[in-house]
């Protein structure tokens, strides 16, 4: 009981995670955010996982975190902001989205949960509700740092259901790279073209 | 020493060893023979054989290496596949150097065939999305140059590749529970809707295949070009591996419709598209749509043709993608613009250059002698066999790919002036644009030269191979 009530804790802190990342324009908050992000899915993935794997989610997660930061904070501020628009920018249109996408997420937990033997209806929900947000925040974004967020949060949710159906060390490594590798593409991304930004200016 | 050592770990320790040279012929040179020696390694040595070397030395290649509980394993099978890919590889890195992109593609190109040929060989082979995503991430960087901003081709690109890992690697669960209850009709569409949908973004399926055209309007034409041959080949034989595993999906009754739809669709609007550009890297990406639509058709006819429609494209499409986009690599950094009113009666001024770039076009259109007409007329009578309303729309397709073609010919013989003729461009790259064109018609007029790849090549895949 005590299980259930944390992991339905969890889903909330997701879900409202999720959220401001939706609604936040500073990438400090984006980024701290995902980390956040990140403990709900090691809260979640080692429900089927042991605890020293599902910390692998947990650290590599963090480490994305880490390099996509590093990388943000190391950009001159004039040409990192340069053209950092989003379509349609408005909070309201982006909660009602949200809030129309837990809908979903609530109405299709139980069917999801159905398919999968042995996964609780915590887990479907906050891997549901990762994943559409993360497929939200792709489709309002064209800008390097945010469609990488949106990317691994889209994962992320991936990685939740995906851990009650394999547990292969191999698997473990290869996401773990995917995940790294993604923060590693997305500080390129982020870096690529400035100096021909800078030369304009 | 194992095979997977050979295939993939010595490429993957070679393209980080080719950033060294500094000029980029060298690395251009080393790249193209090393992946040449690599392919006809595979080619010649034989896996899990012993080899004897003397009196008392014999050597033997084993055919597997264990990582992390999992196995990847090449076979005697497999070889001829390998090759393939290593040697139309080295054709692209010997290019490069002419294209003004060795320097990036050579190393990273050498990393993505060896991931990718990896990707074909790993077991359980369900990895290979994961393999195949490191893959697209590695790609990132070709396609993106380091001092150009990243534009929405790029993004998109990024985008919509990763989006394919989850639904393949789910699906792969699925097809699991699909082969112990093979009579559950709700898993079995599950299964396949979701496996459609993962290989729909790999592939670049209708219609997620707007970042092509994008890209090809975005960067280097060549390092798209090469992407472009490399992605949806191996991404077809991926799927190929699960054509031949499950038996289930391979007598799937909707199986060759879907295939067939998807086909005649990507065809038709890509087609219908190039004929409007007035872009030639965009009028390529669209073209290369249409290869991957003539693919999809091929796999469509594994019934009537087995795979030999499949095999006897591979070699066409990618020898007119790497002359098309080394031409319009050459054009586009001679130029700098690739838009129809900058490139009125050019002709005259890259005689060479311009016949290889309109003759690939001709052949993606399947002009008579050309190297694309063998293998797309097969594809197109068997198509018209099974269903004539979709061979009319291929037809449609297929037409408008050549007016296209036609255009792009009227606006480049259209001289302004009276301008005498010229031979611009260096010798290298009319060397390479003229071999190039060469080999399209070589491949046009025998196309038989194709027939040991056909009756080797489909042994990798022993249930669709007989």
């Amino acid at each position: 009981m005590t299980l259930q009530i944390i992991s339905w804790s969890v889903v909330f802190i997701l879900f409202a995670a999720s959220l401001s990342l939706l609604l936040t324009k500073d990438w400090r908050w984006a980024l701290a955010l995902l980390a956040i992000q990140y403990i709900g899915v090691f809260w979640l993935t080692q429900l089927h996982w042991t605890i020293s794997m599902a910390a692998v989610k947990l650290v590599t997660g963090w480490m994305a975190a880490t390099t996509l930061g590093i990388t943000r904070s190391a950009l001159d501020p004039k040409l990192a902001t340069a053209s950092e628009r989003s379509w349609p920018e408005g909070r309201l249109f982006r909660i009602l989205t949200a809030a129309l996408i837990f809908i979903i997420v609530i109405s299709g937990t139980s069917g999801i949960a159905r398919l999968l033997p042995g996964i609780g209806l915590a887990e479907v929900a906050g891997s549901l509700t990762l994943m559409t947000m993360g497929l939200l925040l792709l489709g309002l974004t064209a800008q390097p740092l945010s469609v990488v967020i949106g990317l691994l949060t889209f994962l992320a949710g991936f990685e939740v259901l995906y851990a009650a159906v394999e547990a292969s060390i191999l698997v473990a490594a290869l996401l773990a790279l995917i995940n790294l590798g993604l923060a590693l593409v997305g500080s390129y991304l982020l870096t690529a073209g400035l100096e021909e930004l800078g030369a304009q200016e | 020493m194992s095979a997977p050592l050979i295939w993939i770990g010595f490429p993957l320790i070679l393209a980080i060893l080719l950033w060294i040279p500094r000029r980029a012929n060298i690395t251009a040179l080393l790249g193209g023979l090393s992946s040449l020696f690599l392919a006809a390694l595979a080619w010649f040595l034989p896996v899990d054989t012993a080899i004897r070397l003397n009196e008392t030395l014999s050597f033997k290649l084993s055919a597997s290496l264990q990582i992390l509980g999992r196995e990847i394993l090449i076979t005697s099978a497999d070889q001829p596949l390998f090759a393939l890919l290593y040697g139309i590889a080295s054709l692209w890195f010997f290019g490069s150097s002419a294209a003004g992109i060795a320097r990036r593609l050579v190393p990273i190109g050498m990393g993505m065939v060896a991931l990718l040929v990896a990707s074909l060989s790993v077991q359980p082979f369900l990895y290979a999305a994961l393999i195949i995503q490191a893959t697209i991430l590695i790609a990132v960087p070709l396609l993106s140059p380091p001092d150009q901003k990243p534009g929405r081709g790029i993004i998109r690109f990024l985008i919509y590749q990763t989006l394919a890992m989850p639904f393949i690697l789910f699906s792969g669960w699925l097809l699991a529970g699909v082969e112990s209850s093979p009579g559950d009709i709700e898993l079995l569409t599950q299964a396949a809707t979701l496996l459609a949908l993962g290989f729909a973004f790999l592939l670049a399926i209708f219609p997620f295949y707007t970042w092509i055209p994008l890209l090809m309007e975005e960067v280097s034409p060549y390092a798209v070009g090469f992407v472009l041959w490399l992605l949806p080949s191996v991404t077809l034989l991926f799927a190929l591996g699960f054509l031949d595993r499950y038996a289930w999906l391979r007598e799937f009754a909707q199986l060759p419709s879907a295939l067939r739809a998807a086909g005649v669709l990507m065809i038709v609007t890509a087609g219908i598209w190039a004929a409007l550009q007035r872009h030639l890297g965009r009028t390529m990406g669209y073209a290369a749509i249409v290869n991957i639509g003539f693919s999809l058709l091929a796999l469509s006819l594994i019934q009537d043709y087995q795979l030999s429609a499949f095999f006897l494209l591979m070699i066409p499409q990618a020898l007119g993608l790497a002359v098309w986009s080394l031409a319009l690599s050459v054009l586009k950094m001679r130029e700098g613009s690739l838009i129809f009113r900058d490139l009125q009666g050019e002709i005259q001024r890259y005689p060479i250059i311009i016949a290889g770039l309109i003759l690939a076009h001709f052949s993606a259109a399947a002009l008579p002698l050309l190297a694309g007409f063998p293998p797309i007329i097969a594809i197109w009578e068997g198509v018209a066999r099974q269903l004539l309303i979709a061979a009319l729309w291929v037809g449609v397709g297929v037409a408008s790919l050549l007016t296209g073609a036609i255009r792009t010919l009227a606006v480049v013989v259209m001289s302004t002036k009276d301008c005498p003729w010229e031979l611009q461009g260096s010798l290298l790259q009319n060397i390479l644009i003229g071999v190039g064109i060469f080999f399209i018609f070589v491949l046009g007029i025998f196309p038989q030269f194709m027939e040991p790849i056909l009756t080797i090549l489909p042994a990798a895949f022993a249930h669709l191979g007989s």
